[in-house]
């Protein structure tokens, strides 16, 4: 594992306010960069999105796929599962 | 030439306002649930008491037995404000719509045996009146209560109710017409094994504390009745008939588990806020439990036969580790 930068990049809207605060508290090393309409979040190594933390933030049960509703980009290798996305670099 | 797109960031001068900034501690863009539920609830400049309650302010949080610091401690984790809700009910009757429309093509509920069609007009049909009562019962919730986060909740809680009441009257109606929906009133009414039912619901319409009829009617009745009828009974008609009826209960069902997440949440704020309030909701909750397991007994005969006893049981035990869970004993009703 690499410490080189993984990042993950959301649009601003309200469905992913919850996700880039579910990242910012799963995630304390990370960055977070907001541009216009853009959340860009930078990590070092690693960069960790959890379901349930995303659930407690909206109240409801919520879909890893619903990510790629507000999604722009990313880097790093994915490992998703149901529960988890993780971005690393192998 | 070239055309150099240079973006411009407009930062606003605030995010949310200013009572939300307070209450989230910075001025961070707040979600539309907190901008729709905080503080809503007029505190001041009341120039008449109530004429019928001069004890009290028009708006009064002694109305209660339950003491919060702050009464938007009770959320609701589905975080329903105006647009939500109605989006969430807007698709789920869709769904409804469909299950009912297929049923009534295929004429399913009313090919059931004639027994089985007559056990379902006095008996699940009859929900439609004990939801009525549970619509009136959140209105004065609605009414009484206080604060908007525990008010706003209720009032979408009442108007579920009625819709509740509509799809078991159109069950009723897709059984055996209007004498089937009349049969239920009836039963109601005059059936022995619901009396002690309709006693008991009646006495939740007089009872005073909103918060004590939150949790008799919401936590408890609720945490005994829908069980029973939409699982229990689901499965055995299922087993008998196929999954007619559990078609048309999939709202019931569905609804009652979204519904019992925004309940324990409410009833686990006030129980942490205080040990006074657990000793107090411990109180409330098991006098009704008490209540209420014994007044269905001779409904769940009708429904299960002999098993009757053991499937209410089996229905109570559940419902008796739930509020445990919450932190309710009775133990601490006692003190």
């Amino acid at each position: 594992m690499s410490d080189q930068l993984v990042f993950i990049a959301l649009q601003t809207n309200e469905d992913t306010r919850a996700v880039i605060e579910a990242i910012e508290t799963d995630n304390p090393h990370a960055t977070v960069h907001r541009f216009p309409a853009m959340v860009k979040i930078d990590a070092p190594g690693r960069l960790e999105i959890n379901r349930a933390t995303i659930e407690d933030l909206i109240g409801r049960n919520w879909d890893m796929q619903e990510l790629q509703l507000g999604l722009i980009s990313l880097a790093g290798n994915i490992d998703e599962t149901e529960d988890q996305l993780v971005l690393a670099w192998r | 030439m070239q055309i150099d797109i240079r973006t411009d960031s407009v930062k606003p001068v605030r995010q949310t306002f200013a009572n939300i900034a307070r209450r989230l501690g910075a001025d961070k863009p707040a979600t539309r649930y907190q901008e729709a539920m905080y503080d809503l609830q007029p505190e001041a400049n009341f120039h008449y008491r109530p004429l019928w309650q001069p004890e009290y302010e028009l708006y009064d949080k002694r109305r209660t037995a339950v003491v919060m610091a702050d009464w938007y401690a009770l959320k609701d984790p589905r975080q329903f404000y105006y647009g939500t809700w109605v989006n969430t009910r807007a698709r789920q009757q869709e769904s409804m719509e469909k299950n009912l429309e297929f049923l009534e093509q295929r004429a399913l509920l009313a090919a059931l045996p004639e027994p089985t069609k007559e056990l379902l007009a006095t008996t699940l049909v009859v929900l439609r009146h004990t939801e009525w009562a549970a619509n009136m019962n959140n209105a004065y919730v609605t009414a009484y209560g206080y604060g908007s986060a525990i008010t706003e909740a209720t009032m979408f809680h009442t108007m579920d109710r009625l819709a509740l009441a509509q799809y078991l009257t159109r069950i009723g109606l897709l059984i055996g017409g209007k004498p089937a929906v009349a049969a239920a009133r009836d039963a109601w009414l005059q059936d022995a094994a619901w009396q002690p039912v309709r006693h008991a619901v009646e006495d939740l319409m007089v009872c005073q504390d909103w918060f004590e009829l939150f949790v008799a009617q919401n936590l408890v009745l609720d945490g005994l009745v829908y069980p029973l009828f939409y699982q229990k009974l689901d499965a055995q008609l299922a087993l008998e008939h196929g999954p007619a009826c559990a078609l048309a209960t999939d709202f019931m069902r569905v609804w009652h588990a979204e519904t019992a997440r925004w309940v324990d949440a409410v009833v686990k704020a006030a129980v942490q806020e205080s040990p006074a309030n657990a000793a107090t909701i411990s109180r409330f909750a098991f006098a009704w439990l008490d209540r209420f397991e014994p007044a269905l007994a001779q409904v769940a005969q009708r429904l299960f036969g002999p098993d009757g006893g053991d499937v209410l049981a089996a229905v109570a035990a559940p419902l008796e580790k739930r509020l445990s869970g919450l932190g309710l004993s009775r133990e601490g009703a006692a003190s």
